[in-house]
C-alpha cells in the first residue's frame, strides 16, 4: 500500500511562501512525477512527504493515517538523493543493510534481502567496494538498493539521474521504469528533465512557484495542456506560439502549434519563413525559421529525409486540429 | 612543462631555502650528537675528553629515567583524550545555528592565543591557589577542604592546563571537519531510521577520522616536548617530570651537558617511535 494524500497543505520559509495551499492525491503504485523549473518548489514539495521539512500548514496521510507530525523513518518511506548520499566509509553491503540494521532486522533476512537487491540492480560483484570505488551509475544503483530493502510503502527520487552523463541517464531511466513495472510500489519522482517526466510517468504533477499548473497522465498533458506554461513547459522542441492576427482568426489571443504538427515545404503553404538554422539528427530534422511575421522563431520538426539550408526560403502548413488556442490569461480555450 | 631545463632550475631557485633549513637542523642535532660522547662539566673543568656510551647508560639507569617516561607519556595521553573527546562535542555544539555564532567560535579559539607561561601562571596563581585561587574558593563555598592542586593532583593539573591550550586547536580542526558533512547523508540516515546517536555514531565519527588523526598527531609532536608548563608551576617535582624536563635538569641543574644530550637523543629516538607507531596505527585513515 502507498496512497498519498496532501490536504491544503503551505510551506513558508520565514515569511517567504514557497507552496501556496496545495491538495494532491497519489494513488498506491502509481508512477508520479513532479516536474518544473528550478525553483518551483518540486523538492521542497518532495521533502514535505518524506517528512524532512515540517509543514507549515494543512495536512498530509499516507494510506489513509495522518502522518503530518510522524517523523521520516516512521512514515515507511524511502528516498534516493541527488547527491545519492551514501555513506563513504562504509561497504556497498552495510549501506545497503544500513536501514534494516537500524530496525533491528534478523541478520539472515537482511542478508536474503540485500543478495536479492544485490542481484535485481547487478550490484552482486560491487558487494565489498566503497562508494568511492565505484562509477556515478553504481552509486546511484547502490542508492536504489538501500530504498529497496526497506519495503518501503513508497519511493522518494529527487532527481536521481542529474548527475549522471547522457547515455548512462537513458539506461537508468529504463532501470527504474522495469523496477516499477517489478515491485509495483508507489513512487514520486521530481525531475526539471521533461524527457524523463514524459517517458516514466503515470501521472506528471507540474509545478510553477509552487502552484500545481496541471497533473494528468503525459498524453493528457501533451494534447491537453490547460494553459500556455505547460504547453510550453511539456514536448521538445518546445511548442510555438503565435499571438497577433493570425492567433484572431482562430478567436483566441494566442495559438500553439507543437514543432511536429507543421509540414514544410518548398511552395504550398499558408505561412513562410526563411531557415535560420537547420539540426540534422539523423531521424529528425529541426528547422529554426525567422522571418515569418508570426513570431520570432518558428521551429519546426520535420523528417530527416527533408532537406533545407541555412536562408531557403520555404513554406509552412500547420495541422489545423493540432492548433491549441488560449485567452489572454494563457488559459486553454476549449 | 617539466622539462629538464626547468627542473633544475626549479632545484637552483629552491637551494638556498632547503639548505637553510637543513643547516638549522642539522647544526644542533650533530652537536647534541657530539656532546652526548662526551664528558662536559661547564663549571667543573669544561671538556673533559670522550666517554664513549658512558652517558647514556647513565641516564637510563639514573632512577628518574623511566618515571619521566611514563610521565611523558601520562601528560600526552591525557591531553589528546580530552581534547579530542570534548573538541568532537564543543565542534558539534559550534556547528549548531545560534545566536552570536561568530562571537562564541571567537571565544572558544582564544585560549590558543595565551602563551604558555601566561596561561600556566594564570592557572597556578588565579585558579589553583590553594589559599586564593578561585577553586579554592568554590570549595570553600560548598564547606569542602581546599585542594592544594599542584601538589596533591600535579599530574592532573598539568594535564588540565596543556588541555585547555590544546582544546581550541583541536575544536576548530574538528569544527571545519564537520562543516564539510553532506547535510543529505544526515537526511539519508534520518530517513533510514537512524536515531541521533547512531547518526553520529555511524556518520559524524567516521566522517571525524581524518581530521581527530590530524589532531593526534600535531598535538603528540608538540605535546612531547612541553616544557613551560611545568617549569611555572611545579618545577618538575611532584611526580611531573617528564623527559624533557629531565633533560632541562641535567644541564642546567647539575652543569651535565653531556649527560643531558645523551637525554636528548633519547627524546629524539621516543618521539620517533611514537610518530611510526601513530603513523602505522591511523595511517590507513589519511589515504583513503
Amino acid at each position: 500500500m502507498g496512497q498519498i494524500q496532501l490536504n491544503q497543505v503551505t510551506k513558508s520559509f520565514g515569511a517567504v511562501e514557497v507552496i501556496p495551499p496545495l491538495d494532491l492525491t497519489i494513488e498506491d503504485g502509481e508512477f508520479c512525477v513532479f516536474v518544473g523549473p528550478s525553483g518551483c518548489g518540486k523538492s521542497t514539495l518532495l521533502r514535505l512527504i518524506a517528512g524532512l521539512e515540517d509543514v507549515t500548514s494543512g495536512h498530509i496521510a499516507i494510506d489513509g493515517n495522518d502522518a503530518t507530525m510522524t517523523p521520516p523513518a516512521k512514515r515507511g518511506l524511502a528516498m534516493v538523493f541527488q547527491s545519492y548520499a551514501l555513506y563513504p566509509h562504509m561497504s556497498v553491503r552495510k549501506n545497503i543493510a544500513f536501514p534494516m540494521k537500524m530496525a533491528k532486522l534478523p541478520e539472515d533476512e537482511q542478508k536474503r534481502r540485500i543478495d536479492a537487491a544485490a542481484q535485481a540492480l547487478n550490484l552482486t560483484d560491487y558487494l565489498d567496494r566503497r562508494p568511492g570505488q565505484l562509477s556515478g551509475g553504481q552509486r546511484q544503483r547502490v542508492a536504489i538498493g538501500r530504498a529497496i530493502v526497506r519495503e518501503p510503502s513508497a519511493f522518494l527520487f529527487d532527481e536521481p539521474l542529474s548527475n549522471l552523463d547522457a547515455a548512462l541517464r537513458v539506461g537508468m531511466r529504463l532501470e527504474i521504469s522495469e523496477l516499477h513495472e517489478r515491485l509495483k510500489t508507489t513512487m514520486i519522482y521530481v525531475t526539471h528533465d521533461q524527457v524523463e517526466a514524459m517517458t516514466m510517468a503515470d501521472k506528471i504533477v507540474v509545478l510553477q512557484a509552487g502552484l500545481i499548473e496541471q497533473v494528468g497522465s503525459p498524453l493528457d498533458l501533451y494534447h491537453t495542456p490547460r494553459n500556455k506554461f505547460v504547453a510550453g513547459f511539456i514536448g521538445s522542441p518546445k511548442m510555438n506560439f503565435i499571438e497577433g492576427p493570425e492567433a484572431a482568426k482562430y478567436d483566441a489571443h494566442t495559438i500553439g502549434i507543437r514543432p511536429e504538427h507543421i509540414t514544410v515545404s518548398a511552395d504550398e503553404g499558408p505561412w513562410s519563413g526563411v531557415v535560420s538554422v537547420s539540426e540534422h539528427l539523423g531521424s529528425d530534422t529541426f528547422f529554426h525559421i525567422h522571418e515569418t511575421g508570426l513570431a520570432d522563431t518558428i521551429t519546426v520538426r520535420a523528417d530527416g529525409e527533408v532537406n533545407f539550408r541555412h536562408g531557403d526560403r520555404i513554406r509552412l502548413s500547420p495541422r489545423a486540429d493540432m492548433i491549441h488556442r488560449f485567452d489572454a490569461e494563457g488559459l486553454r480555450i476549449a | 612543462m617539466a622539462t629538464q631545463h626547468s627542473r633544475s632550475a626549479a632545484r637552483l631557485m629552491m637551494a638556498p631555502a632547503v639548505i637553510l633549513l637543513l643547516g638549522w637542523m642539522l647544526v644542533p642535532l650533530i652537536m647534541t650528537l657530539l656532546f652526548s660522547f662526551k664528558k662536559y662539566l661547564p663549571l667543573r673543568g669544561g671538556d673533559l675528553g670522550w666517554v664513549g656510551f658512558d652517558n647514556y647508560i647513565r641516564f637510563v639507569t639514573s632512577s628518574a629515567f623511566w618515571p619521566s617516561v611514563l610521565t611523558t607519556l601520562t601528560i600526552v595521553g591525557g591531553v589528546l583524550v580530552i581534547t579530542v573527546v570534548l573538541g568532537v562535542f564543543l565542534a558539534i555544539l559550534l556547528n549548531q545555528p545560534m545566536w552570536g555564532q561568530g562571537i562564541v567560535r571567537i571565544l572558544v579559539i582564544a585560549p590558543f592565543f595565551v602563551m604558555p607561561t601566561v596561561s600556566a601562571l594564570v592557572w597556578k596563581n588565579m585558579f589553583m591557589d590553594p589559599v586564593n585561587g578561585l577553586f579554592a574558593h568554590l570549595w570553600k563555598f560548598f564547606g569542602a577542604e581546599p585542594v592544594a592542586w599542584l601538589s596533591e593532583a600535579s599530574l592532573s593539573s598539568i594535564v588540565m592546563i596543556v588541555s585547555w591550550q590544546w582544546l581550541p586547536f583541536a575544536t576548530l580542526i574538528l569544527l571545519t571537519a564537520i562543516q564539510s558533512l553532506d547535510s543529505e547523508q544526515l537526511e539519508a540516515s534520518e530517513m533510514d531510521g537512524a536515531p541521533k546517536l547512531a547518526q553520529f555514531g555511524y556518520i559524524t565519527l567516521p566522517h571525524l577520522g581524518r581530521a581527530i588523526t590530524v589532531v593526534v598527531l600535531i598535538q603528540t609532536i608538540f605535546l612531547l616536548s612541553i616544557f613551560a608548563e611545568i617549569f611555572v608551576t611545579t618545577q618538575g617535582s611532584f611526580g611531573t617530570r617528564t623527559l624533557t624536563y629531565l633533560i632541562y635538569q641535567r644541564v642546567l641543574e647539575s652543569q651535565n651537558v653531556g649527560l643531558g644530550s645523551a637525554g636528548g637523543v633519547y627524546a629524539i629516538i621516543l618521539a620517533n617511535i611514537v610518530a611510526i607507531f601513530l603513523m602505522r596505527m591511523v595511517g590507513k585513515n589519511l589515504d583513503a
